[in-house]
C-alpha cells in the first residue's frame, strides 16, 4: 500500500515494487512461456512424426474416402472425398444436437413444472424421474435405449405397423411422407407471410394494449394465422394427397422416411438424461421467486396465464437461463457417445478417418474445433437471449 | 469421452514418451521387463482371456513367442485390448510394444501410418456371416442390406468396394466394440456381419445358436493378419518377424514342444542351428542363442499354435488352408535359418 501511495505522490518508485510494471511483466513472461511451450510441443510433435515417417497436414481431406456412411442428410456415397465424409459427420452431430436441445428444454420445463405441483401424484412422478434418470450414467442409457430397439421391435418382414403408412421394427421406423409438389412451396410461402402478419399483429396489440387497456387474444389468433393460412393454400392449389409410402423390398423398406434405431436410441438418451437436469433448473428458477410476488400479482387481480408471463417468468428466467446453457452444451458434447451405438457422428467419421489415414493430431484438432465451434455458438446465442430477458432497473 | 480420453492420453504420450524413448524398443522392453502387446481383446481365437482370466489366442501366442525369444520366459507379456480404431494410434505413441491384434497389412499402414508390419501369422479373406432364415446364397444377392461392420478396419473399406464394384447398395452399422457389433447382429439390426472370414467363425462359435448362420462361399478380399511395430526400429522388428518365422520354422523341420528337448541332440546341422546347438542365430538378433528352443519348448511350433486356437478341433473349427505350410500347398514359408 505504501509503494502504491508513494508512486502516485512521488513517482520515484523502483520498477520492480510499481504494482502496474510489475503485473505488466508477469503477463508478458507468462505470454512468453506459453509461446515457447506451444513452440516446444509443436516442433516436437513435427520432428517425431517425421522420424516415425507418420504423415501429416490436411492433404488427405483431397483422398477418396471409399467407406460408406449409414445416415446422411447430403448425397454421399464411398467414392466422395474424406471432407465430404467429414461434413457428412457434422451435419449428423448437427441435426441430434438441434433436435435433442430443443425436445430438453420443452420436456425439461415440463417436468420441472409437475415437480412443483400440488397434485402429490403428479409431483413424486416428477421427482423419480429426476432421480433416476439424472444418476444412471448416460453410455448406460444409450445401451439400454439401443438395445431396447434392436431386441424387443420384429424383423422388418414382421413389422408392427401402428397406422397406416407406418411401419416399426428393428430397422427402425418407416412412416409416409408426402409426394414433393409445387402445393409445398406455395404452403412454405404462405407460412412465412402468416409470420409476418403475426409479427404485425403483436405490435399493434401491444400498442392497443397501452393505449386503451383492451386485451387481444394473441395466442390464439396467431396459431389459427400459422395453421390455418399454409391449409387454405394447399386446398386452394387442389389439395394433392399423394404420399410416399414405404413398402418392403428385399431386405428392408424402401420410400418414405426411415429413422433409424441409432438416432433414435441416441436421441431418447439424451433427451432424457439432459431434461433431468433441465427438471431441476427450472424448478430452482421458479422457486426463486418469492411467493409474495405471486400473491402480489394475484391481488392486483392478474390471471395465471398473465402471472406466469409477467411477473414469475421475466424473474425465472433470470436464474434459469445461465445453467441452462451449460446443460444444452453438456448435450451436444455428449452426442460425441454416438461411436458406442453405431451413429455416424462426426467423432465417429472423424474416428474412422483417423483409423484410415492415421492421422490422429490432424483427426483430434478437427474435432475439438468443431465442437468448440458448435459450443460457441450456442453460448453465443443463450447470451444474447439472457441479455434481453434480463430484468431493466429503471 | 472415453475416446477422447484415450486420445488426450495418446497426444500426450506423443509428445512426452515419444521424445524420451528414442532407444529401440528391445532396451526399452528389458528395462521394463515385460513386453505390452496390443491384443482385440473379443476375439475368441485370437485374443481374449478365457473363463479363469488367462488370454489365449493366436495373436496373444504369437506375443508370447516374442516374449520368449526376449526373456526366455513366455509369461512375461501384459496385454492391452484395443479396438479396431484405437490400435494404431496405441502402437504409434508408444503405448504398446508390438500390436498382434488380427491386423491387415495394407501399403498405407506400411507406409504413411507409421508402421512396420512384420512375418504373416494368418492368411485371411473377408466373408459374409449371414441368418439362414434370409435365404440367401450368394453375396451378390445383398443388395439393400443392412451390413454390420466394425469402424476403422479394413472391412469397411473392401465391403463398400465389394458393392460398388457390383453396383449394390449397402446401409452400414458401425459399432465400434467387437462384442456389441456381434450382439446387435444376433439381435437382428442387420441383415449379415462382414468381417475376416476367420473372426466370423469366431463370432458364430459364441452365437446363442451357431447353427441358424452360414458364411457365404464369397471371399471378397486379402487379409495377410500380421503383427506390427513401430517403423524405423529395425532390430526390434527381425526379432519379432524371426520369433514368428521360428514357429513356422520348427512345423516344417519337425520340431515341435514335445520333442524340442530330444531334437536337441540331433545331428542334424540345420536343426543344430535352429535351435542354438550351434551359434550364431541368437547373437545376430541381440538374443539368447536359445530363444528359438524357448519358443517351441513354451509357446510351440505354428502347426500347434494354430490347431490349439482356431484349429479344426477348436469350436472354431478353420482349416489350415493357405495357412498350411508351402510343403503342403499352403502359404507359410520361412527363410533358412543360417
Amino acid at each position: 500500500m505504501t509503494a502504491n501511495h508513494n508512486s502516485k505522490t512521488s513517482g520515484k518508485v523502483s520498477f520492480w515494487n510499481d504494482p502496474s510494471k510489475r503485473s505488466i511483466l508477469y503477463q508478458v513472461t507468462t505470454l512468453l512461456l506459453i509461446g515457447l511451450l506451444g513452440y516446444y510441443l509443436f516442433s516436437n510433435i513435427t520432428h517425431n512424426l517425421a522420424r516415425q515417417s507418420i504423415a501429416t497436414g490436411f492433404g488427405f481431406l483431397q483422398k477418396e474416402a471409399s467407406f460408406e456412411i449409414g445416415e446422411k442428410l447430403i448425397p454421399y456415397s464411398a467414392a466422395d472425398k474424406y471432407a465430404r465424409a467429414l461434413w457428412v459427420g457434422v451435419l449428423n452431430t448437427l441435426l441430434v444436437s438441434f433436435i435433442g436441445t430443443i425436445l430438453t428444454v420443452i420436456l425439461g420445463t415440463f417436468v420441472g413444472v409437475s415437480r412443483l405441483s400440488k397434485n402429490w401424484l403428479v409431483s413424486r412422478i416428477a421427482a423419480i424421474y429426476i432421480e433416476v434418470l439424472q444418476d444412471i450414467p448416460v453410455l448406460l442409457q444409450l445401451f439400454f435405449w439401443y438395445a431396447f430397439f434392436y431386441e424387443i421391435l420384429p424383423s422388418p418382414r414382421q413389422a408392427l405397423q401402428p397406422i397406416d403408412g407406418v411401419f416399426l421394427c428393428n430397422r427402425g421406423l418407416a412412416f409416409m411422407v408426402p409426394v414433393f409438389q409445387p402445393a409445398h412451396v406455395y404452403m412454405a410461402i404462405s407460412f412465412g407471410i402468416g409470420c409476418l402478419i403475426v409479427f404485425v399483429l403483436r405490435l399493434w396489440s401491444r400498442k392497443r394494449q397501452e393505449k386503451t387497456g383492451k386485451y387481444f387474444p394473441l395466442f390464439r389468433s396467431s396459431l389459427g394465422i400459422l395453421i390455418g393460412l399454409p391449409m387454405v393454400t394447399w386446398w386452394l392449389s387442389g389439395a394433392p394427397t399423394r404420399m410416399d409410402i414405404p413398402v418392403l423390398t428385399g431386405f428392408n423398406f424402401k420410400g418414405g422416411v426411415n429413422v433409424s434405431p441409432e438416432f433414435t436410441a441416441l436421441l431418447l438418451g439424451l433427451v432424457l438424461y439432459t431434461s433431468a437436469f433441465v427438471a431441476e433448473v427450472v424448478r430452482a428458477g421458479i422457486q426463486s421467486v418469492s411467493h409474495g410476488q405471486t400473491e402480489a400479482a394475484m391481488a392486483l387481480g392478474l390471471k395465471p396465464g398473465h402471472l406466469l408471463k409477467l411477473v414469475i417468468l421475466p424473474q425465472a428466467l433470470r436464474v434459469i437461463v445461465p445453467p441452462l446453457t451449460s446443460q444444452m452444451l453438456n448435450l451436444t458434447k455428449n452426442s460425441s457417445l454416438a461411436v458406442a451405438i453405431g451413429y455416424p457422428d462426426f467423432v465417429s467419421v472423424a474416428g474412422t478417418t483417423i483409423n484410415q489415414t492415421g492421422q490422429a493430431i490432424e483427426g483430434v484438432a478437427m474435432i475439438m474445433i468443431v465442437y468448440l465451434f458448435f459450443s460457441l455458438i450456442t453460448s453465443a446465442f443463450m447470451n444474447w437471449y439472457n441479455k434481453r430477458i434480463a430484468l431493466v432497473e429503471r | 469421452m472415453k475416446f477422447f480420453r484415450l486420445f488426450f492420453v495418446n497426444l500426450l504420450l506423443f509428445v512426452l514418451v515419444c521424445g524420451l524413448a528414442t532407444a529401440g524398443t528391445l532396451d526399452d522392453v528389458k528395462a521394463k521387463g515385460f513386453i505390452q502387446a496390443g491384443v482385440n481383446g473379443d476375439l475368441f481365437g485370437f485374443g481374449k482371456p478365457d473363463e479363469k482370466g488367462v488370454w489365449r489366442g493366436l495373436d496373444v501366442d504369437t506375443a508370447r513367442a516374442v516374449a520368449a525369444a526376449v526373456f526366455g520366459d513366455a509369461n512375461k507379456v501384459k496385454y492391452t485390448p484395443l479396438t479396431a480404431k484405437t490400435r494404431f494410434t496405441a502402437l504409434q505413441s508408444g503405448e504398446v510394444d508390438i500390436l498382434t491384434r488380427n491386423c491387415t497389412q495394407t501399403l498405407t499402414r506400411d507406409t504413411a501410418l507409421g508402421l512396420d508390419f512384420c512375418q504373416v501369422n494368418y492368411y485371411d479373406g473377408q466373408g459374409f456371416l449371414i441368418s439362414k432364415k434370409l435365404g440367401v446364397k450368394s453375396a451378390k444377392e445383398l443388395d439393400g442390406a443392412t451390413v454390420c461392420v466394425l469402424p476403422g478396419t479394413t472391412t469397411e473399406l473392401n465391403v463398400a468396394d465389394y458393392f460398388r464394384a457390383n453396383n449394390m447398395k449397402m446401409k452400414p452399422v458401425v459399432i465400434e466394440n467387437t462384442a456389441e457389433l456381434a450382439k446387435a447382429f444376433f439381435a437382428g439390426r442387420c441383415d449379415c456381419l462382414t468381417s475376416d472370414a476367420s473372426q466370423l467363425a469366431g463370432n458364430r462359435a459364441v452365437a446363442p445358436n451357431p447353427k441358424d448362420y452360414i458364411i457365404l462361399p464369397e471371399i471378397i478380399s486379402k487379409e495377410p493378419l500380421a503383427p506390427a511395430v513401430r517403423h524405423g526400429d529395425n532390430q526390434w522388428k527381425d526379432i519379432v518377424n524371426y520369433s514368428i518365422l521360428a514357429m513356422i520354422n520348427a512345423e516344417e523341420l519337425g520340431v515341435s514342444s514335445k520333442n524340442v528337448d530330444e531334437m536337441l541332440k540331433s545331428n542334424d546341422p540345420i536343426i543344430q542351428r535352429f535351435l542354438g546347438v550351434s551359434p550364431g542365430n541368437g547373437e545376430a538378433l541381440g538374443l539368447d542363442e536359445k530363444f528359438a528352443y524357448n519358443i517351441i519348448k513354451q509357446v510351440g511350433n505354428y502347426g500347434e499354435v494354430f490347431e490349439r486356437n482356431v484349429g479344426v478341433n477348436t469350436p472354431l473349427g478353420i482349416e489350415r488352408g493357405l495357412n498350411a505350410l508351402w510343403t503342403n500347398g499352403g502359404l507359410m514359408y520361412s527363410p533358412p535359418f543360417k
